[in-house]
């Protein structure tokens, strides 16, 4: 007779790694991985970024090939060398960027690589077929004759998990899923996950946000340095334990902040609006002000008007309305609006996209250190020539400061990580002491270690006395770091709160476009009562 | 302008048309699939020279097309070396092929034939002769519909037939076939296709290939069709002026005809009419008429007829990120 754990440990694993080994050039991203996933388990891997999670999933899917090491699916090895082998041993994946073909339909796209006919006329009427089958099944519903570009983000990541269930993939990889998602979505999401590994689909989720995997998960591995460090039971553990795993020590998830005393309106914002080149209002009179010593969060999902409010207020596109710094106006359009204006006037932007808007990738860390600034006097030798020597001078003491790794001025920016990148931009920008700053998701796509740094430099310049517009999708930062908060949906701005009384749901409800008046509000204390 | 002139202009528009079909088509396939090919010229050259060559060396147009087709995809095989597998400046390429195939051309007729880069003139089963559709003189004489068929259908030569079917095929390849879904899948997001478990690089060389095969056809047309023989740069721009057709098309079959039709009946006019005089505006000299196709082209390259989109992935080499 065998206990019946006996049975579960001969049953074979659906995906077991061993010894996965993956260098790209000296930098080596996966060492000696182990990995077990049971079959109809929800999995999940967390790892700061460039922990090495997603070259493992890409390794598995067989977009990249391993150094060394052993696949072995439903117990057999399997030698993955490309994504064709890996769709044939049953792998699905949902990468974080979707790869679809945005001008063809949604058909068209499920069934692309796998037409099993000259002719795609038959696929695509059997796609047709299956897709609505599945629609009904796990709430997948997707209009299969609509264009990909016309379909919300949330949507096409539909058609990649479809795309996955069209090819029979018995294993599903996601890639941070929920990034682009509204916390609806993302609950969605989860629910179709749920359905699908009662299913006996095996999922393997990976993400960053320690909340997902305590919420979905049933095992969760640790990634850290490339290295595989533990995998627990999801039960038995919780989101601290896996965060210090996750960094190697201890974090604090939320940056000790004391109140300060606020003082007057040192930002005051009326009636911006803003129209693109296509006639479309994107925001649509909004008010509102920063006081000294005040941070304000602006929430909401991303495309509401908030890469519209950083680039108006930045100085980057006109706008109409009015923006006062300590009760001077400041003008939106025209004249005195450009972005050299607004850094004059005490305002700094750091930009959302630092890689566009904040950085020029191609140029040194010292030249990015000045850029914005250069034409000031502390950069210059005379009026015609730059003082080389000082600025990198400068821009090592400042890299030193804003612990930037390696602290080397003369490295291009490109080759830095996401954090330090980030960093370099905060670094010109704080260090300019501004009245006003104005920043756009700071700590998007860098690592645990570099947030709690980040939110601490904006915490200390908010302690001396600045006003700070602090514009983000991700609600744990804006709880963390923001004392009132105001949230946008469409171009409006749907309510606001003081932050401390205020909480998730409510925000949620708010970031839904969900009118904060008292209908609702009463609404919801009934279904509560009831 | 009577009747019997229309039937003639649209008749040579036909003729002149059907290079410049190939060429664009030649160069939809290659675009779609997200290799930029400003090379149709070069390729279209080296053809047009061995096409007309080997015709003359052997007597036989067949054999004179399979060496105008070999050299074409030579050359197509070069372009696609440098772009897919070495992921090099596809228009860098495609320039190097139109120098390499205009100078090439001209250095080995003088050093064959010395006849100043021409070949010699061909004759007989060495040019691809007009074909005459069957019973031309009794139906020709039924008004209106008659001249259409045996004046403007019949009496071309063989490959402008297969120009005009090339376009339904094309269509058909590209819209209902799994290797038109693909094509088209990788000239707008080759992640997609290579997620797929397709291989980008097989997909893309097949397409350059074909690209090489359409423009073969349409350099040996010139030379062993339209033209007695090669002449040094005898191409004189159809390659670019299949390009802004192709533009034009906004990269579609269809349209792509219609384009190549009205480049063709632009020169077709300027053929038929030295001097056009307009009452009470004055004389348009030949140059301007003979220039019309050249300017469109700038017109429509320089974006002014209205929004063209080109494949997505169009010109970048597919790199898997990192």
């Amino acid at each position: 007779m065998m206990t019946s754990t006996e049975q579960h440990d001969r049953a074979a694993p659906m995906i077991e790694l061993r010894g996965i080994t993956k260098s790209f050039g000296s930098v080596q991203a996966n060492k000696n991985i182990h990995l077990k996933v049971s079959k109809g388990s929800i999995h999940g891997i967390v790892g700061e970024n460039g922990a090495g999670k997603s070259t493992l999933m890409s390794i598995l899917y067989g977009f990249y090939k391993s150094d060394s090491g052993e696949i072995y699916i439903n117990g057999e090895l399997t030698n993955i060398t490309d994504s064709h082998k890996a769709i044939e041993a049953g792998i699905g994946m949902v990468h974080q960027h979707f790869k679809l073909v945005e001008n063809f339909t949604v058909l068209e796209n499920v069934i692309l690589g796998t037409e099993n006919n000259f002719l795609i006329t038959p696929a695509l009427n059997n796609a047709r077929v299956l897709l609505s089958k599945l629609a009904s099944a796990y709430s997948l519903e997707v209009n299969p004759d609509a264009l990909i570009e016309d379909l919300s983000v949330g949507h096409q990541q539909r058609v990649e998990i479809l795309k996955a269930l069209y090819r029979q993939a018995d294993i599903l990889i996601l890639d941070e899923p929920t990034g682009v998602l509204t916390p609806a979505e993302a609950n969605h999401l989860f629910d179709i996950l749920k359905n699908l590994s009662n299913e006996g689909k095996t999922i393997i989720l990976i993400t960053h946000k320690l909340r997902e995997i305590m919420a979905v998960t049933d095992t969760v591995s640790v990634m850290r340095r490339g290295e595989m460090t533990t995998t627990l039971q999801t039960s038995e553990t919780n989101p601290q334990e896996l965060a210090e795993l996750m960094v190697g020590r201890s974090v604090l998830l939320r940056v000790e902040k004391e109140a300060t005393e606020v003082g007057a309106k040192s930002l005051e914002v009326e009636n911006l609006t803003v129209t693109d080149k296509r006639g479309v209002t994107t925001l649509k009179s909004i008010s509102f002000h920063v006081r000294k010593g005040e941070i304000l969060g602006i929430a909401g999902v991303a495309g509401n008007g908030q890469t519209e409010l950083l680039e108006a207020l930045g100085g980057i596109t006109p706008a109409a309305g009015r923006m006062k710094i300590n009760g001077e106006e400041i003008p939106l359009n025209g004249v005195g609006s450009d972005a050299r204006s607004k850094r004059e006037n005490g305002v700094s932007h750091v930009p959302e996209d630092r890689q566009k808007l904040g950085l020029i990738l191609d140029f040194f860390a010292w030249e990015n250190i000045a850029f914005g600034y250069h034409h000031k006097d502390e950069f210059n030798m005379n009026r015609f020539l730059m003082h080389n020597q000082k600025i990198r001078k400068i821009a090592r003491s400042e890299m030193v400061k804003f612990d930037i790794r390696p602290p080397s001025p003369g490295t291009l920016a490109k080759n830095f990580s996401g954090g330090n990148q980030q960093k370099i931009v905060l670094a010109r920008e704080l260090e300019q002491n501004p009245k006003v700053l104005i920043v756009g998701q700071p700590t998007r796509g860098v690592d645990i270690g570099a947030i709690e740094f980040i939110h601490q430099k904006i915490i200390d310049l908010r302690n001396m006395g600045a006003a700070i517009l602090l514009v983000s999708v991700e609600l744990d930062e804006i709880f963390s770091l923001s004392d009132r908060v105001a949230v946008l949906f469409d171009g409006k701005i749907i309510g606001e709160r003081i932050t401390e009384k205020t909480n998730e749901s409510e925000l949620g409800l708010l970031m839904a476009g969900i009118e904060d008046d008292s209908e609702t509000d009463s609404l919801v204390t009934r279904k509560a009562t009831e | 302008m009577d009747y019997l002139t229309i039937i003639q202009i649209l008749d040579s528009m036909l003729r002149l048309s059907a290079p410049l079909i190939f060429a664009c088509l030649a160069g939809l396939f290659s675009e779609r699939s997200g290799i930029f090919d400003i090379g149709l010229e070069g390729k279209m050259l080296a053809s047009a020279f061995f096409s007309a060559a080997m015709a003359a060396a052997t007597g036989s147009v067949w054999l004179g097309l399979m060496a105008g087709l070999t050299a074409s995809m030579i050359l197509a095989a070069i372009h696609g070396v440098a772009s897919i597998t070495f992921q090099g400046n596809q228009l860098i390429s495609g320039v190097a092929i139109n120098f390499l195939a205009s100078g090439m051309t001209a250095l080995i007729g003088q050093n064959w034939f010395r006849l100043g880069g021409r070949t010699p003139s061909l004759s007989g089963d060495s040019r691809f002769l007009p074909i005459d559709f069957p019973f031309t003189e009794s139906i020709g004489k039924i008004p209106i519909v008659g001249p259409i068929y045996s004046d403007l259908l019949s009496g071309h030569t063989i490959l402008v037939y297969i120009a005009l079917i090339t376009v339904p095929v094309t269509w058909w390849l590209l819209f209902r076939t799994r290797f038109g879904l693909r094509l088209r899948a990788v000239g707008e997001n080759p992640e997609a296709v290579d997620t797929g478990g397709v291989s980008v690089s097989f997909l893309r060389y097949r397409a350059v290939l074909i690209c090489g095969l359409l423009c073969g056809l349409g350099g040996a047309y010139l030379a062993t069709g339209m033209a007695a023989g090669f002449i040094r740069d005898m191409t004189a721009g159809k390659g670019f002026i299949a390009l802004a057709a192709l533009i034009f098309a906004k990269w579609r079959p269809g349209y792509a005809l219609y384009a190549c039709l009205l480049f063709g009946l632009l020169e077709a006019i300027a053929i038929r009419y030295q001097n056009i005089t307009i009452e009470g505006f004055g004389t348009i000299p030949v140059q301007f008429m003979q220039a019309l196709p050249y300017i469109l082209t700038i017109v429509i390259l320089a974006g002014l007829v209205g929004k063209a989109i080109p494949p997505k992935a169009g010109g970048e080499p597919y790199i898997k990120e990192r």
